[in-house]
């Protein structure tokens, strides 16, 4: 287990690495002078070549390079030049959006997609199974955008039982809060649990085929004890593995929803970034949340491997 | 003429009914190349947000531009966006999977760091770097999502590949004194074409949804040329006065999906019947 371990954090350093090379490669990339592109063409000089002094733009790449990740590994992710402000007070603000807004989804997705796969391996071939499957085809094929824009459209244009939009802030109270992060999270929830209930589906009938399972069914077992005590904990290990490598449809999504939702989180910070030309916060965010995604992924391998020897004597 | 109807209905049903689906969406592209009710891009102000009627079957958005014209030139737009980021995928990532698979040790760690690297950015947020980078636009859309393509298709044509080299003719092949490129090209390649093609409509459904994504959040396909995901990001503002122009791009959307997923689902099926679930799932 050990030695699993040490190759995942290596290869997790490795790639977080080279996520940093990749964006800050893309940046470089920017034809022209990017202090340039962020003031837009119309700025004084005075002003382009103090930004350029700030940015560090009349230094070798190498150099800005290594200040660039020195300063992230330190907590310094640089200031906006839209917001004055450092990007890691920022992205601070945005995250406690954003992440109780994708807690909120993941717990939404795997709370309707395991029951429901479940469900559907109980019942297979059934009209049950059927219409879990048909859930699991629609919910893949609806944009997730889309289904906020039908969300809002029936429960805030038709009903009126939610704000189309908008955040209150923590500061007015848990419930307000979580009731504005209710339909995003539904939104974001929906394309990912249609997934997992088909992934579910899939690793609770191959459990169910198991030798020891048939011995439970064959004591005279009831199906639901056989179900919660045979078949999930073992459809469990896909099941979290497919849920760490949907963190990162997650982060993509959250990208859009937050903005149908006009979220301030940091999907928003983002998508608004690129509006301002704030590239500072581009570059920051995106390996932020590149990192994350490689670092979820990273951690759900060891917890399956700690779980199930399988990979790691694969690996 | 009675052979190919029972040939015909021994094919799996997702393969029919996605093939069909398809086929609509492909047929209102093709269609929208050589007519369409109305031009696609012209305003007409005094017509505007009209609801669905004889003269405008879908209705009006806010500038007066008939929903159904945009919505058959929006197929066009979309599936030439997928196509191209699924054959930049394809292009880079097979030749990848396949080196991977022949060099041993090496090449599967170099394509599994390079997968690795590639996942950490998903396609919307690589479409979002090379935005800020390089300006919103189909292009950038095509690039950013072949790129994520491409390690998908590295990872698929790797595994298939490795499973071929374990075959007898293969290693007959080598022992006749083939090399490893001619190896690949004239077993590997044409055994793996399969799985390529099955993950092809699949990445090809995902581009669907991430360029309508994108072209939703104004980095996708730009003004005037109508795009599914644009078409809904202006029904939003008016989702108040006319929520059925909220309604038909998405559902545009969704049938275009939804036939790809089946279609890929079905062709999965037919190449190998070991995977062949109930009917449609």
């Amino acid at each position: 287990m050990l030695a699993f371990l040490v190759r995942r954090l290596l290869t997790l350093a490795l790639t977080a690495w080279l996520a940093t090379l990749v964006v800050f490669a893309v940046l470089e990339a920017i034809p022209g002078d990017p202090a340039l592109v962020m003031l837009g063409t119309s700025a004084q000089p005075e002003a382009v070549a103090a930004l350029r002094a700030q940015m560090g733009l009349d230094r070798p790449w190498p150099v800005r390079y290594a200040g660039w990740v020195g300063g992230m590994l330190h907590g310094d992710f640089g200031t906006s030049l839209t917001y004055a402000r450092p990007v890691a007070g920022l992205v601070a603000d945005r995250l406690a959006i954003t992440l109780p807004l994708a807690g909120l989804a993941l717990v939404l997705s795997a709370g309707i997609a395991i029951p429901l796969g479940l469900f559907a391996a109980g019942r297979q071939g059934r009209a049950g199974d059927w219409a879990v499957m048909a859930f699991g085809q629609m919910g893949i094929a609806v944009p997730g955008f889309w289904f906020a824009i039908l969300l809002i459209l029936l429960f805030s244009v038709r009903l009126g039982w939610f704000s189309a939009g908008g955040f209150p802030g923590w500061e007015a109270g848990a419930g307000p809060a979580l009731k504005a992060l209710l339909l995003p999270a539904v939104a974001l929830a929906l394309p990912e649990a249609a997934i997992l209930a088909r992934i579910t589906r899939t690793a609770a009938l191959d459990t169910l085929r198991e030798e020891y399972v048939r011995t439970a069914v064959a004591k005279g077992l009831p199906r639901r004890a056989v179900l919660r005590r045979h078949v999930l904990p073992n459809a469990l290990i896909p099941v979290a593995t497919i849920l760490g490598l949907q963190f990162s449809f997650l982060v993509a999504g959250a990208v859009v929803v937050e903005n149908v939702f006009t979220l301030p989180g940091l999907g928003r910070l983002l998508y608004q970034a690129i509006g301002q030309h704030d590239l500072i916060v581009v570059q920051s965010v995106v390996v932020l949340l590149a990192v994350t995604v490689v670092a979820v992924n990273a951690l759900v391998d060891i917890v399956c491997a700690a779980i199930d020897p399988r990979p790691r004597v694969t690996a | 003429m009675r052979r190919l109807v029972q040939r015909v209905r021994r094919l799996p049903v997702s393969l029919l009914l996605g093939g069909l689906l398809t086929a609509l969406v492909v047929g209102a592209a093709l269609l929208s190349l050589v007519w369409t009710p109305f031009p696609a891009e012209q305003v007409r102000v005094v017509a505007r947000l009209r609801p669905p009627g004889p003269v405008h079957w879908l209705g009006t958005d806010h500038f007066g531009r008939d929903v159904l014209s945009m919505i058959l030139v929006g197929a066009r737009n979309s599936l030439a966006v997928g196509a191209a980021a699924v054959a930049l995928g394809a292009l880079l990532g097979v030749p990848l999977g396949l080196a991977a698979s022949a060099w041993g040790r090496w090449g599967d760690e170099a394509v599994a760091r390079l997968g690795d690297l590639l996942f950490a950015f998903p396609a919307v947020l690589t479409a979002i770097l090379l935005t800020a980078a390089l300006g919103a636009g189909a292009v950038n859309v095509v690039l950013a999502l072949g790129l994520f393509n491409a390690a998908v298709f590295a990872r698929v044509a790797r595994g298939a590949a490795l499973a071929v080299w374990r075959r007898d003719f293969v290693r007959a092949a080598l022992a006749l004194g083939r090399g490893p490129l001619s190896v690949t090209l004239v077993h590997v390649l044409p055994n793996i074409a399969g799985v390529v093609i099955v993950q092809g409509t699949v990445l090809f459904a995902v581009a669907v949804l991430n360029e309508a994504a994108l072209s939703y959040l104004g980095l996708g396909i730009q003004p005037p040329s109508p795009s599914w995901g644009k078409m809904l990001g202006d029904a939003q503002t008016f989702l108040f006065t006319a929520p059925l122009q909220a309604i038909f791009p998405g559902a545009a959307i969704a049938v275009t999906v939804l036939g790809l997923n089946l279609l890929g689902d079905g062709l999965r099926d037919a190449l190998d019947p070991r995977h062949r679930s109930a009917g449609l799932l």
